[in-house]
């Protein structure tokens, strides 16, 4: 029966059919544990207090259980209330409860939710005239060459690295105006945004039957008439599963943050300031040496997670029903 | 003696049968033309005829198509051996992209580890030469496929076919996308051929299954029960069928058409 | 003439609403011109604040061997990137190594072979995956990877494999490194290619495919001599912009890289890449010249990421082209 090759060409074809099974595998298996781990941990670090508290800073959980009252934070102190450093040498015996190392987690990360949603709802604000109007001139005008030109730049806008962006604004605004502040942050973020919001909006318009677009001329409305009443209408879903994707986006990055937002421990509104954000919570926490933070670095992932994985459910939901295409 | 025997043969896309059992007989070295308006699931029944059908996700066939005495639909046969046997030659003409002519034309022969030079050489020269193409294209064997015309793509498809000698050719309304001088000589080109194989082809011109075949299987549509489906109403000599059909949804296709 | 409409307004051509257009073009030009400004604004601002830098140190600040910022008696300031480049390059290239092979099985896979029902839930769960902030699969990796990697591979490799090759040479203090920090960059960068290829192999027509099955050949044949050849410049564009993203990927690197200047040829000792660099030390920056060079790194990042952009743009560009072509 080995006419033809027969024999070693099925066994290749199973081998090879096999492995991109096992690769694909191999690859979803980590990035399921990736979601798994965030999502099983970091619900652990959910409490009330999670969300509705801010910062406190490590300290022995015993001590305040005794005397009944929370050290308030003093940003100008932030070590005041820390009980004990911890024990010199790693072989004596340390009673748990005596040492900041075994403290639970305290307060809560309301600080960095507010803050995200300011820096990224007024990044994707200044991102939304740029994106949009640059979406409709690159669907409407698509055969221009200066339309390529543009389209270029957006591409390089989305694949240049995130921390390009931090360094733009580092230099162009925290520098100049010698401040740290949420407002810096929210401008990063709109150059990452831009292009998400650009590219959605043109291959939305796209999508729009051109016989809508010829209907309405040819009733004698003038582009810009067809464009605002007839043709973004009809594209609008796809349009704000796009602005939610920029959003999403936005709200979890971090590099650009540390260069311009740089982070706050309380509730600040004054965008002027620096601000508490999510990403920069995860970080800093994770870097911490008190397992009581890094349980709220866990804790900010699983925040962060769920709103990507909302965002992202409720596009394919609406584009599913649209039977439109998110990309 | 018959090249192929269908035995209800039933094609399904999921769970919606496309044509009722098929039970024909067709004859080797003849060229045996399968007519019928859109949808009536012709193309389909040649499709399972080498088990191309069941490439399609979800598609499948039950049924026996005896091929010298095996039935393709038997469990431990293999599609792809029964594909080497059956030829087959679609409605696009469809050159390898990646590959010039010589390679379009030997790839099936490289797959079966055919490496010798000489051999492939003359393996291609002989294909070229019964798909009528070697003259035009002898002096371009390395030129990327797709730089032949239309007409000469076709002829490339069925070269690529020829050159691992299956017994059965199919061919799924290969003239369609072509002009008519293509047309006419893929015409000559498959009456010239079917000495040495077995053709089945499916064309939606019954001008060309009158020119070309020697028997003609009619399919039609029943869309009696909802949803349409294919259906076998008449297999016969040409002349027969198209002069005296049996079946008066024949005779009312050929008038309507032909008259 | 039974009916006698009114025209609407906009349409007599004497409305001033049919003048609509021409500041409706001006305005959709302008703010798509912000896009385009946006570009040379971080083009010429990374050009002109690196300029002092690139004067004072010109390649020895991507090829010089030894950063210090700070002048002591013992060791002169000196703005020498190579710790950053190297580790930039080969944390990608090993991200690109495991990734590459991987997420072209899975484009295979999902463009190809894997069954209908599994093929949507498999796309979005990839889509998915690229959406997941970076930050996240940093503290992943700190946490729960960087542990398992240490007890599963650091460890027993170092002390056998090792003690040979320098590459894997001990002693595993925390962890942190180029091999982790690849590993965990080839995670990232798996849905990018995986998904991008997918869809260029969805570019491939039918026809191309039925062809190589119709004489004879098996699934993996018709996918490696027919589908891959005939889509190969988009993968390859894949490819590019993965790697693009793995060059560029700050945050998994800082928490993972270990941010260490010296140079160590083990791959499991603490080193650092560029974007981390800059991330580090931007806003602790101690001189306007430590500032520019670390710009500087951020100017050859943004080049890098560029070019590969714009190559991968073209060569997928090119497929989109000529499979329309070849439809026609």
């Amino acid at each position: 029966m080995d006419k033809y090759n027969y024999r070693r060409r099925k066994i290749t074809d199973q081998i090879m059919r096999n492995l991109t099974a096992v690769a694909t595998g191999c690859a979803v298996i980590p990035l399921i544990a990736i979601i798994g781990y965030v999502l099983t941990i970091g619900a652990g670090a959910m409490s009330w207090s999670f969300f509705t508290d801010v910062y406190q800073p490590p300290s022995n959980a015993v001590v305040s259980e005794i005397t009944g009252e929370e050290p308030a934070y003093d940003p100008n102190d932030p070590f005041a209330g820390i009980a004990d450093a911890p024990s010199e040498d790693p072989n004596a015996p340390v009673d748990p409860a005596d040492n900041v190392y075994n403290a639970a987690p305290r307060g809560g990360v309301l600080h960095g939710i507010l803050g995200t949603l300011m820096i990224a709802g007024i990044g994707l604000l200044l991102a939304l005239p740029i994106g949009i109007f640059a979406g409709i001139y690159l669907s409407e005008y698509r055969d221009e060459r200066y339309a390529t030109i543009v389209r270029f730049c957006c591409d390089v806008l989305s694949g240049s690295p995130s921390i390009v962006a931090g360094v733009t604004i580092y230099v162009l605004v925290v520098l100049q105006t010698k401040q740290f502040s949420a407002f810096a942050g929210s401008i990063a973020l709109a150059i990452l945004m831009i292009p998400i919001v650009t590219r959605t909006t043109e291959e939305m318009l796209k999508l729009v039957p051109e016989t809508m677009r010829e209907a309405a001329r040819g009733l004698g409305a003038p582009t810009w008439y067809s464009t605002f009443t007839v043709v973004l209408p009809a594209a609008l879903p796809g349009i704000v599963t796009g602005v939610m994707l920029a959003f999403a986006r936005g709200a979890g990055e971090t590099a650009p943050l540390i260069l311009t937002v740089l982070g706050s421990n309380i509730i600040s509104t004054d965008i002027f300031k620096p601000m508490a954000a999510l990403p920069l919570l995860t970080y800093r926490y994770t870097e911490s040496p008190y397992p009581g933070e890094n349980t709220q670095a866990w804790g900010a992932a699983f925040v962060l997670m769920m709103l990507v994985l909302i965002m992202n459910i409720l596009v394919r939901v609406a584009t599913r029903r649209t039977g439109g295409n998110s990309r | 003696m018959s090249a192929l025997v269908l035995t209800d043969l039933k094609p399904f896309y999921g769970k919606r049968q496309a044509v009722k059992p098929v039970s024909m007989e067709l004859a080797r070295n003849q060229i045996t033309a399968i007519i019928g308006p859109s949808g009536c699931g012709k193309s389909t029944v040649l499709r399972c005829l080498n088990r191309m059908h069941e490439t399609i996700p979800g598609a499948y066939a039950t049924g026996k198509v005896m091929l010298g005495g095996q039935d393709i639909y038997a469990p431990d046969v293999d599609a792809t051996m029964i594909r080497i046997r059956v030829g087959m030659v679609f409605q696009q003409p469809v050159a390898l992209r990646t590959r010039n002519v010589y390679e379009n034309v030997a790839v099936g022969l490289r797959l079966q580890g055919l490496s010798n030079r000489k051999e492939l050489d003359a393996a291609v020269e002989k294909a070229l030469r019964s798909a009528v193409l070697w003259d035009e294209v002898k002096d371009v064997l390395n030129k990327p496929g797709t730089a032949l015309s239309g007409g000469q793509q076709q002829r490339l498809s069925i070269a690529r076919a020829l050159a691992i000698e299956p017994e059965v050719l199919l061919l799924d309304e290969p003239a369609s996308a072509l002009d008519p001088i293509a047309t006419a000589s893929i015409e000559e080109l498959l009456v010239m051929l079917k000495t040495r194989l077995s053709i089945v082809i499916v064309t939606h011109s019954m001008q060309q299954a009158a020119r070309i075949s020697d028997e003609t299987a009619v399919f039609m549509v029943d869309a009696s029960q909802g949803q349409g489906i294919g259906e076998l109403v008449e297999k016969g000599e040409t002349t027969q069928v198209f002069t005296q059909p049996n079946d008066p949804r024949t005779e009312s296709y050929i008038s309507g058409r032909v008259g | 003439m039974a009916q006698q409409l009114t025209p609407p307004q906009w349409s007599t051509g004497k409305s001033p609403m049919r003048h609509g257009d021409v500041p409706f073009r001006a305005g959709t030009v302008a703010l798509a011109s912000a896009v385009v400004l946006l570009v040379f604004a971080v083009a010429g601002m990374l050009y002109v604040s690196s300029q002092e830098a690139r004067t004072a140190f010109g390649w020895d600040l991507l090829f010089g061997t030894v950063w210090n910022p700070i002048e002591t008696e013992l060791s002169p300031m000196s703005f020498g990137g190579w710790p950053a480049v190297r580790g930039t390059l080969l944390s990608a290239l090993i991200a690109l190594i495991i990734a590459a092979p991987l997420a072209i099985g899975i484009g295979i896979f999902l463009a190809e072979l894997c069954p209908l029902s599994l093929r949507t839930p498999l796309s979005f769960l990839v889509e998915l995956l690229a959406a997941v902030p970076s930050v996240i699969y940093g503290v992943w990796g700190v946490f729960v990877f960087i542990p398992f990697f240490n007890s599963a591979f650091a460890n027993p490799i170092s002390t056998t494999i090792g003690s040979y090759i320098p590459w894997f040479a001990g002693p595993i203090s925390t962890g942190r490194g180029l091999l982790v920090t690849g590993v965990i960059l080839a995670l990232m960068i798996l849905p990018t290619i995986a998904s991008l290829t997918r869809d260029v192999l969805g570019l491939v027509p039918n026809t191309q495919r039925e062809a190589m099955l119709a004489i004879g050949a098996t699934r993996w044949e018709t996918i490696w001599l027919a589908v891959i050849p005939y889509s190969r410049a988009g993968i390859i564009g894949a490819i590019m912009l993965g790697l693009g993203r793995a060059l560029g990927e700050t945050m998994a690197a800082t928490m993972l890289v270990g941010n260490s200047q010296r140079i160590s040829e083990s791959l499991f000792a603490p080193a650092t890449t560029a974007a981390s660099l800059v991330a580090n030390e931007l806003t602790n920056s101690v001189s306007s010249l430590h500032e520019s060079a670390l710009i500087s790194v951020a100017f050859a990042l943004f080049g890098i990421t560029l070019f590969l952009n714009f190559g991968a743009r073209l060569l997928i560009w090119y497929v989109e082209r000529s499979t329309r072509g070849g439809r026609s």
